[in-house]
């Protein structure tokens, strides 16, 4: 079977710099690693590949340094990596990226072979949206399936899966169609450690490089900040509250001490937790 | 969010702040929709939450609030309806089919976008739940139209669109989102990041029926079943008056149980900040914050956190905040109401003492037995 993971590589760091005038973010300079909810993706990727046979191909679009993130893939044991990487995808939404993704994924079907299932990661920890799996499955007309929690039968002859997905107050049990797009929650799996044989074959591989005209997008206007529907108006530290937290004074004084006056300045303030407190307690 | 930028685009971009006219086919776009979910026959209490969000966007816009109700045929939907009305919405569209009985991503999208298509929304609210964030990203793909996650604050601006404003880069920063030129304006929110709205005294309004285009031979996925969490095991974080967190400032995994300690002495939830579910300290469904939950407790301690953006979205909703940080700078202090600058450690214990000796001596004898 054929399996492709999107992954990215995000910023490894909260500290990011934002650019004064297009308000995007400008990455040079922080430390970056692959997205960690797209190697719980990536490790179910290369078991199901061991278990089934086949390849997995691991793509990203981002700047030329995503390519880093790419050979990590590689070193764990992906077969293949593709980067799409163009100025026209600066500053894309997630429409935008979903539009992007798509087309390359319809490009490397093309070439290798037409993927069994696309991977995604739950969300990225930069955009926290989880909106560009969604928007790659319409876009491909895969079955949806996210946050999957467990991949429970794949059957290549009726080309049927079986999977436990994360839902509101419980776990829904769906039986769908290959092909299909997933996205993996987080604590399914321990990434594997590459073996140095992967690590050297990794440093070897050819990452296949795509712009946009390689993947066979001809609209430009659906791509970067252009094709992006959503606009950042604004960047914004939050305004502290008018007071800063009223300070209990700990000079000097023991810890019960302090513990009561904090309790008792909690009940003046709200005398109606005392009831709640206690009746809480008691239950 | 957007991409690297290692080169300016050589093509001016659509850029941030310029406004354009709408396209003439969005100009009939109106009023304001909410969509409610239904889980295992209840209203999720988020979508009432964001009817009462809708109802100030819709005011401010001189237009109607809508709710959105997809479901099986019968009571479940009905009730639905009316929570609808009860909770201000002015009108309710209605899909009720036998495919829409338990959550599918194609019927359920389907379903909605039709329903977009035909009577044109401005702006459509969901819930930011694993069913709203997977059901909004395929409607906003289709109708091609922006969407934004998570949202803290929506308003109007002055010429009417919605600003929706995000925590973003990580948790650093907070950001504003304009869908400009497109349209519906599509929003998730996490649940209790909007207070609950007081009920209506006179519930009443219009309902519009549609069917389903689509049927069961239609839909590829198929529910084998569903596998209820045992409610007692998981934490009801979300809705808990009272909860006690603990972040990296405990130093190790071990010192949670002084928080868990405090908790039960009181009568409280527990949880943590990010770092400690990303360090497995503590199981992803007690993590509080953007990317875990939002809590609206009456009373908030917060032992060793430091209030990191991310963090504090997620509990501004609380009615007192009470910080316990080693660090005088740490930006908790900045939207606590009571700090206390001492080590976290050493004050946890002190504190589960002095409440367990203030509390009422009948609520003693029933934590001794």
């Amino acid at each position: 079977m054929h399996i492709v993971v999107c992954i990215k590589q995000v910023p490894d760091s909260a500290q990011i710099r934002v650019h004064p005038v297009t308000n995007t973010i400008m990455r040079q300079g922080v430390p970056t690693i692959i997205n960690p909810y797209d190697l719980f993706a990536l490790e179910e990727a290369l078991k199901l590949r061991d278990v089934h046979g086949g390849e997995v191909t691991v793509l990203t679009m981002g700047p030329p340094m995503a390519e880093d993130s790419l050979r990590k893939a590689l070193g764990y044991g992906a077969d293949r990596a593709v980067l799409l990487t163009d100025r026209y995808f600066a500053g894309s939404d997630t429409l935008a990226t979903s539009f992007a993704l798509s087309q390359a994924i319809a490009k490397i079907g093309e070439t290798f072979g037409r993927p069994d299932i696309v991977f995604t990661g739950k969300q990225t920890i930069d955009g926290d949206t989880a909106q560009v799996g969604p928007g790659i499955a319409k876009r491909l007309d895969l079955s949806q399936l996210t946050y999957v929690a467990k991949i429970a039968s794949i059957d290549l002859d009726t080309r049927e899966i079986e999977v436990a997905r994360r839902a509101e107050g419980g776990t829904q049990l769906l039986k769908s169609r290959l092909p299909c797009l997933i996205t993996m929650l987080e604590d399914t799996n321990e990434i594997r450690r590459g073996s140095l044989q992967q690590a050297l074959c990794a440093a070897r591989s050819q990452v296949v490089k795509w712009t946009a005209a390689d993947a066979g997008i001809d609209d430009l206007t659906r791509c970067g900040l252009r094709g992006s529907p959503t606009v950042v108006k604004r960047v914004f530290a939050p305004t502290a509250r008018a007071e800063r937290a009223a300070q209990i004074d700990t000079a000097e004084r023991g810890l019960q001490d302090i513990a009561d006056e904090l309790i008792a300045d909690i009940l003046t303030r709200r005398p109606a937790l005392e009831h709640e407190l206690a009746f809480n307690s008691g239950t | 969010m957007s991409t690297a930028s290692q080169t300016t685009p050589r093509i001016a971009p659509g850029r941030a702040g310029v406004k354009k006219e709408l396209p003439d086919r969005f100009k009939d776009y109106r009023h304001v929709w909410v969509f409610l979910e239904l889980e295992r026959g209840n209203v999720h209490p988020v979508s009432f939450e964001l009817l009462g969000e809708g109802r100030k966007l819709a005011d401010k816009l001189e237009v109607q609030l809508a709710g959105v109700v997809l479901g099986p045929p019968g009571e479940m939907v009905e009730d639905a309806v009316a929570e609808a009305f009860a909770y201000g919405a002015d009108l309710v569209y209605i899909v009720d089919a036998p495919p829409l009985a338990d959550y599918r991503n194609e019927p359920f999208a389907k379903a909605l976008t039709d329903l977009v298509n035909t009577h044109k929304p401005e702006i459509l609210l969901l819930g930011a739940t694993t069913l709203g964030r997977d059901l909004a990203g395929s409607v906003a793909t289709t109708l091609q139209t922006g969407l934004t996650a998570d949202c803290t604050e929506l308003d109007v601006d002055s010429d009417g669109s919605l600003a929706a404003t995000r925590p973003t880069f990580g948790g650093s920063l907070l950001c504003t989102i304009y869908t400009l030129n497109y349209r519906p304006q599509m929003a998730t929110v996490r649940p209790r990041v909007m207070p609950m709205p007081q009920r209506v005294d006179k519930p009443v309004g219009r309902v519009m029926r549609h069917k389903l285009s689509l049927v069961e031979d239609d839909i590829v996925t198929k529910v084998l079943g569903f596998l209820p969490d045992n409610q007692s095991a998981m934490a009801n974080l979300a809705y808990a008056d009272v909860v006690v967190a603990g972040g990296l400032g405990l130093g190790a995994a071990e010192n949670l149980q002084l928080v868990k300690n405090l908790a039960r002495a009181i009568g409280a939830e527990h949880g943590c900040s990010r770092p400690l579910v990303q360090k497995g300290w503590m199981p992803a469904d007690r993590q509080i914050g953007q990317t875990g939950k939002t809590i609206r407790p009456k009373l908030y301690i917060a032992a060793g956190i430091s209030g990191a953006i991310q963090h504090r979205v997620g509990v501004e909703g609380a009615d007192l905040i009470v910080a316990i940080n080693t660090d005088p700078n740490a930006p908790i202090f900045e939207f606590a109401h009571l700090g206390i600058v001492t080590d976290a450690i050493r004050f946890l214990p002190a504190l589960t003492e002095a409440f367990t000796r203030r509390l009422s001596p009948h609520s003693r004898d029933k934590l001794a037995s």
